[in-house]
């Protein structure tokens, strides 16, 4: 499969924290918390002994709810982001620490600070994951509320992170000379002076954060729609994208990076990284039934029900899972039922999203419970350590992706197996790095340090 | 002093290379070392050395000043400064014992970040987690962030300076809330019926005040100490209010003992008017400190800063030179009028904080007042203070 007249690729792996959505099993015996302190340190070093890129942590502001209740079928609760990633520094060398932080409830000068410090405590492995919010549910927990109207989103995100990038570019970093003998700090009085006025932000002073190993964070791009795109092949390093096919990842990659062009960037300056779970057993066969396995503790009848509603805007609790999709057509009045969740936006269309699931399950016979297994299916790579050797490299060497962030669907343990078994086979080929060849997440990534390039 | 006499608390407060803004000159201190986790792990794991309760961790929105407004300008003192909730974050698998209390400024954070901040600071150190809560009345901390403007003052007396300090009390009332937002065995994974959590469990929290509104839960759940650690540097009435009714330490500012004394009556009087007269408060005296075995020595020590500095050193707090022995002294006369334990600011935190471990700990330790081991593994063990109840469990 692999072109021959290309050189291979470098493959890129990185792991997200199985998160609170119903892909992380937690009915499974070797299920941990989700929240002590030993289950990130044990995700942390796995990823590192297995010499992956960076770890991944996902963010939520509110708890889910359903029916104006707490979403209880799925892991609830996750720490504070900059918290944990920080206290990571501490009991690992290398890996990356990616973060998804809000530009909605979120003032740049405070995670200019949290990154710069981040950055700095790490030795420079920081990477920021920038997503947005409009919804004022979430917008409950906070003093602006929700203010943001949903077509300003993006324009805030964009105003947000150019400023953050104005305040970490305020420290040169040569600035702190600590002369203790001539009692000189500081050759610069102005040192961190920043002025910044536009449509949403104007603040102005000095920024007291000296300049980070990184200059800045890497920056992640999480959003699908034009403007998303748009926003990541002006802005962003790296893309966290959701194209699980490899059709459907190759178009994907070909139109960001045709995007860059217009901004003055080249190909290797933004890499395209989807999410990807993976069911890993000794032989295909014994794969697949592991998937098969895991779909079914993933998809319980009542989370088949929750996920249906997301779509028809009902409470549909007296459908009976196993039976036929409900007659009714869905609500498409504005409130939705389900609150919180990312994905209830990804059905703009209901009535058509239930006319195609309709037909979709008559004509496979398929019960509620059974399509809701068939459509949410994201288990991309199911196999054998050498099928999935085989295919992650077949999907990066033909330009479907850079590489992946696995979803584990086990905390904390699901990345132990695929560290020891599929990335020797990925070394083996010359695809996947034996060591790490730098100190910061830059150099893992093969992203140039922001000073040592001139247009950005 | 008595048979039996009570145990003080002994707190550190770190600040870049130390109190006295010339401490950075000193041979001993690390100035191009303020930006790396090395730094800070190096003092605290000194402060857990000498079993000390906890070690607070200052903090600012601004470059630091000598002014006390606006900033200054200057460039021969340490300017610049890592996000505290950071640095605990960062030493905390990396000690075991020692409380770790960084400062928030309540004026421009959102409660929700730091609730769930200080919460999951309380995970990564097992228990071990507080926060130390502070207003900002300078203008320009207000122009970094662009969403209120901060009426200038002349001193820290006045009505809006009130209003910031209700504001931080509603601020603390949020957090806590959160932290109990969850019960305690919210999480059940009951596989009979699919759920994670019982989430009769979980409470909205229903904030509402002058300030902001929050609604909750929070999407941490409650940390190991069920509530950690609130504190509250106090200088006047209405802050002792503040410490009063919203926290664990306060610690506040006095000169002699019968100061002391005046302020402690004031904070439990006020503790008294909150309604929380049967609960434990601690009052933590503040001291800058100057240590050296020979007393002269830590008063040159002191001079020679001066000079360096250029104008002689004041603080809000007793400045104190001496020796191990004389410090001993005088904590134990102010303990004797109402304090329960101290939080030192080292002048020179590379020379006074082992000085505070290694000299002012073993003469504590030989007058039977402080711990020869750590006790207990939270911090609100170490600092006799109980696991607290939801105030959300049904009864």
């Amino acid at each position: 499969m692999t072109t021959s007249s290309k050189p291979l690729k470098q493959i890129h792996l990185a792991a997200h924290f199985p998160g609170v959505n119903n892909t992380t099993v937690w009915s499974d015996p070797r299920a941990g918390s989700h929240i002590e302190f030993s289950s990130f340190a044990h995700f942390a070093r796995t990823a590192e002994r297995a010499k992956f890129d960076f770890l991944f942590l996902a963010e939520g502001l509110r708890l889910r709810e359903q029916g104006g209740k707490i979403y209880d079928l799925d892991v609830v609760g996750r720490p504070d982001t900059f918290t944990v990633l920080t206290a990571l520094a501490a009991v690992t060398d290398h890996i990356g620490l990616t973060g998804t932080i809000n530009s909605t409830f979120n003032e740049p000068y405070e995670v200019a600070r949290q990154f710069a410090g981040l950055d700095h405590l790490s030795g420079g492995r920081s990477a920021w994951n920038v997503v947005t919010s409009w919804d004022a549910f979430t917008g409950e927990n906070f003093r602006r509320g929700g203010f943001l109207p949903q077509e300003e989103r993006y324009s805030r995100a964009k105003e947000f992170l150019a400023t953050v990038k104005e305040l970490l570019d305020s420290w040169h970093g040569d600035e702190i000379v600590a002369d203790q003998a001539t009692g000189t700090f500081l050759k610069d009085a102005k040192a961190g002076s920043f002025t910044h006025t536009g449509q949403h932000f104007a603040i102005h002073g000095q920024f007291n954060v000296s300049r980070p190993p990184q200059g800045r964070p890497v920056i992640f791009q999480a959003g699908d729609s034009d403007e998303g795109r748009e926003f990541a092949a002006a802005e962003a390093d790296a893309i966290f994208s959701r194209h699980g096919t490899l059709e459907a990842g190759r178009a994907f990659y070909t139109d960001v990076k045709s995007r860059l062009a217009k901004y003055g960037r080249r190909d290797d300056q933004l890499l395209i990284l989807p999410a990807a779970t993976f069911a890993l057993a000794d032989t295909d066969a014994e794969a697949e039934e592991l998937a098969r396995e895991v779909r079914r503790r993933q998809v319980s009848g009542a989370t088949a029900l929750r996920h249906l509603e997301f779509v028809w805007n009902r409470d549909l609790s007296a459908y009976d899972p196993d039976g036929p999709l409900p007659d009714v057509d869905p609500d498409v009045s504005e409130s939705h039922i389900a609150q919180g969740r990312a994905q209830v936006r990804m059905y703009r269309d209901p009535i058509a999203t239930a006319r195609e699931w309709r037909a979709l399950a008559e004509a496979n016979n398929w019960s509620i419970r059974d399509l809701v297994i068939h459509t949410g299916n994201r288990q991309n790579f199911v196999g054998s350590p050498e099928t999935l050797a085989r295919t992650i490299n077949e999907y990066v060497q033909s330009d479907a992706s850079d590489g992946f962030i696995l979803v584990p669907h086990l905390t904390p343990t699901g990345l132990d197996e695929f560290a020891d078994k599929v990335v020797p086979l990925l070394q083996e080929q010359g695809v996947f790095r034996t060591d790490y060849e730098g100190p910061t997440l830059r150099d893992h990534l093969g992203l140039a340090h922001p000073d040592a390039v001139g247009e950005r | 002093m008595s048979a039996n006499p009570t145990p003080l608390h002994l707190a550190v407060a770190l600040d870049g290379t130390g109190w006295h803004p010339a401490s950075w000159r000193e041979p001993v201190s690390r100035p191009r070392d303020l930006f790396t986790a090395a730094y800070w792990t190096d003092l605290i794991t000194e402060a857990e050395r000498g079993l000390l309760d906890l070690v607070t961790l200052e903090d600012g929105l601004g470059p630091q000043s000598s002014h006390f407004l606006d900033p200054d300008g200057r460039t021969d003192q340490v300017r610049g400064r890592l996000d505290a909730v950071l640095i605990a974050s960062r030493v905390a698998p990396l000690t075991h014992h020692i409380g770790l209390v960084p400062t928030v400024v309540a004026t421009h954070t959102e409660p929700f970040h730091i609730s769930k901040a200080i919460a999951t600071l309380d995970y990564v150190s097992s228990g071990r987690a507080g926060l130390r809560v502070q207003i900002s009345a300078r203008p320009n901390e207000a122009a970094r962030f662009g969403r209120r403007t901060i009426e200038r003052i002349d001193r820290y007396d006045t009505p809006s300076v009130h209003e910031l300090f209700d504001e931080a009390a509603d601020y603390v009332e949020v957090v806590r809330r959160l932290w109990d937002s969850w019960e305690d065995d919210a999480e059940i994974r009951d596989t009979a019926t699919g759920r994670f959590i019982d989430r009769d469990k979980l409470h909205h929290i229903h904030f509402e005040g002058r300030h902001f509104s929050v609604k909750g839960p929070s999407i941490t759940p409650r940390p190991p100490q069920g509530q950690p650690i609130v504190s509250a540097l106090a200088h006047d009435t209405v802050p002792y209010r503040l410490v009063a009714r919203s926290a664990d330490i306060g610690y506040v500012t006095p000169h002699d003992a019968d100061e002391a004394r005046a302020v402690a009556a004031v904070i439990r009087a006020e503790q008294r008017a909150a309604g929380r007269a049967d609960e434990p408060l601690h009052v933590f005296g503040d001291l800058v400190v100057f240590l050296d075995d020979d007393p002269g020595a830590a008063r040159a020590r002191r001079e020679r800063l001066d000079a360096l500095a250029g104008e002689a050193y004041t603080s809000d707090a007793l400045i104190f030179a001496g020796s191990p022995a004389e410090l001993a002294d005088l904590l134990q006369e102010f303990q004797t009028a109402g304090l329960t334990g101290f939080r030192l600011r080292p002048a020179v935190a590379g020379h006074d904080l082992p000085a505070i471990t290694r000299g002012l700990v073993p003469e504590l330790q030989r007058r039977g007042v402080f711990r020869r081991a750590y006790e207990a593994g939270t911090l609100r063990g170490l600092l006799g203070l109980a696991r607290p109840a939801n105030r959300y469990a049904a009864a």
